[in-house]
């Protein structure tokens, strides 16, 4: 199945896009994307810890299970105001 | 009318926030009696360096969301207290208002509280960042990972408010 990657900051600028379209498994996690991003890009790897996770514009658990179409959001420490 | 949370690209104009706010009273339609405006401005320093200017990027829909969050806390933490909330993303020259928050309630210690309690909720979980360009580089800012369920940031910020 296919789903929509959003990155944002400087995950973007690692990654060189702000959106990817990446296939994987049904039964697929957000950690298991992560984790293939973080495989393609390896200064990702370092903010495994530090990033927050969104489904759909709504925060999710790395353990979250996705689903065809989804977009997946992953954004680094934030620093509003 | 300005909507009362908002996040976008345009220069934010307190005025129009606050009369936005205060016609939105409803049934606390002359019951407030204190108004409290925060703005947060563009600084020319920043650990040791000279700041040149900011770019903000926000995930705006999530960002609108986390707002929707803040006041819902608010209105929960400090009844008859309210809220607005507007950000600015793109390029920011110093001294601008990067955001705007306008409290307001029966009363002032209330509307102070809730100001505060505001940005720093914004600070811990709204999913926006600030790349700051200083003279000789530039930096993303990275602070809190940002996670609404965390009851102990949520209640360091009440703390911060309450100080």
């Amino acid at each position: 199945m296919r789903v929509t990657v959003r990155l944002f900051a400087r995950l973007r600028d690692i990654a060189g896009a702000a959106e990817l379209a990446r296939d994987c498994p049904p039964g697929a996690t957000i950690r298991d994307v992560w984790r293939g991003l973080a495989g393609e890009f390896p200064a990702l790897a370092e903010y495994e810890r530090s990033i927050s996770t969104a489904v759909n514009a709504d925060y999710a658990r790395m353990d979250r299970v996705l689903t065809a179409g989804d977009e997946v959001a992953f954004l680094p420490p934030v620093s509003g105001g | 009318m300005a909507s009362l949370l908002h996040i976008g690209p345009d220069r934010l104009d307190v005025d129009s926030i606050a009369a936005a706010l205060s016609a939105a009273a409803g049934d606390l339609a002359g019951a407030e009696g204190a108004v409290v405006t925060f703005l947060g401005l563009v600084r020319n320093h920043n650990a040791g360096r000279r700041v040149r200017y900011l770019e903000y990027e926000a995930f705006e829909p999530l960002a609108l969301k986390a707002f929707e969050r803040i006041a819902a806390e608010i209105a929960d933490r400090w009844p008859s207290t309210r809220l607005a909330l507007h950000h600015r993303v793109g390029r920011l020259e110093i001294g601008e208002t990067s955001v705007a928050i306008v409290t307001r309630s029966p009363h002032r210690g209330d509307a102070y509280a809730a100001s505060r309690y505001a940005i720093e909720r914004v600070k811990q979980i709204a999913p926006i960042w600030k790349r700051e360009f200083f003279e000789g580089g530039d930096v993303w800012i990275e602070g809190a990972t940002a996670d609404p369920d965390d009851e102990r940031a949520r209640t360091a910020a009440e703390r911060a408010a309450c100080a």
